[in-house]
């Protein structure tokens, strides 16, 4: 299936309060979806007899920064027996609030795959995922402070009495 | 090194300084920890095979902290990791012998300035004898580094070991 076939497909299934805007300039081409729909989209791409993306690529996080004040994350879909593509893509306003990141939906009810890589995304950019069975930290030790990819993240200064920044090569052992 | 003396030379017996032979012993059977934490781990293989054989200079690579004298860190040491090195480094029998091999061990390498999860040179961790640049060394480069690590225990001495007339040092300036 086409690009713009698939398009019009998921945008007669759920009209344009979901189905946002297409992203050509991307490889595979893309949509973006509403982020409270985005479990409905991806299941309608599993299940449809025609989308058939049986396989979650990746899964992926991008923060815009705090001046654009929105976070990202992007879906890359195939077919294996069709073998066409889709990247689908959500966005969410940023908040540093600790005890209250964004989230989205979860995927992994359609595509176990999901499951570690909402976890890097949960470790590496504070985003939630809503049902994830066991949202952890993944690369990160368990007590680190911080998620790494933000781009306002700051390195902790000592992390289990090992000093964390660069400086002061001069006396290293202090 | 031994003294050859005329009255003991014909019966087979040579004189000789305790140090020196504690170190000639040491020294001639500097067993290694097998352990590797990134690239520069490939390296330390390659110089324990057949082409270089590390063997032949009496380092046997041993699969138990327990049992080696030398420590390579070879690779790259994550905040994660670093822990695990502090504590087989403790679970090492004194004398121990730290080897710091490649650029990420010495400085952080590579990662000196974004890698949040580098520990910015295993010396901020455990006390390290002997640094081997490189990126990652040539096997040539790590042997370089444990026939400098010779020379230094060649000069050790069990009766004033360096590390306890610093410490006396240290006190009498306060």
């Amino acid at each position: 299936m086409e690009f713009q076939q698939i398009y019009l497909l998921l945008l007669n299934t759920f009209g344009d309060e979901v189905i946002l805007e297409k992203i050509e300039n991307s490889t595979p081409q893309g949509i973006k979806v509403n982020k409270d729909k985005i479990f409905d989209v991806c299941r309608e791409c599993n299940i449809n007899s025609n989308l058939y993306f049986d396989s979650l690529s990746c899964l992926t996080g991008i923060d815009n920064g705090p001046e654009e004040g929105t976070m990202e994350v992007v879906y890359n879909l195939y077919s294996i027996p069709y073998g066409h593509q889709l990247m689908l893509k959500v966005e969410v306003s940023r908040d540093l609030n600790k005890d209250n990141y964004p989230t989205v939906p979860s995927v992994t009810n359609i595509w176990q795959t999901a499951d570690w890589h909402e976890r890097e995304v949960f470790d590496l950019f504070g985003l939630k995922f809503d049902n994830h069975p066991d949202l952890r930290r993944i690369l990160m030790p368990e007590d680190w402070e911080g998620h790494p990819l933000r781009k306002d993240y700051e390195d902790m200064d000592k992390y289990h009495g090992v000093k964390v920044p660069y400086d002061d090569r001069e006396n290293p052992a202090v | 090194m031994a003294e050859k003396s005329d009255a003991f030379g014909q019966g087979g017996v040579i004189i000789a300084k305790l140090d020196d032979l504690i170190n000639w012993a040491r020294l001639s059977s500097m067993w290694p920890m097998s352990f590797g934490l990134a690239c520069c781990a490939i390296e330390f293989m390659s110089a324990g095979a057949t082409p270089y054989d590390l063997d032949r200079l009496g380092i046997v690579p041993r699969a138990s902290p327990r049992q080696s004298d030398v420590m390579i860190v070879a690779g790259t040491v994550t905040f994660k990791m670093a822990d695990r090195v502090r504590r087989l480094y403790e679970q090492m029998p004194e004398p121990r012998y730290v080897i710091s091999m490649g650029s990420c061990a010495n400085c952080g390498g590579p990662y000196w300035k974004h890698g949040y999860h580098v520990v910015k040179g295993v010396d901020r961790v455990i006390p390290v004898d002997v640094y081997v640049p490189g990126c990652p060394p040539r096997p040539e480069a790590l042997i370089g580094g444990f026939i400098k690590l010779q020379e230094k225990i060649r000069t050790e001495k069990m009766l004033a070991p360096k590390k306890i007339l610093k410490l006396l040092k240290k006190e009498k300036t306060v």
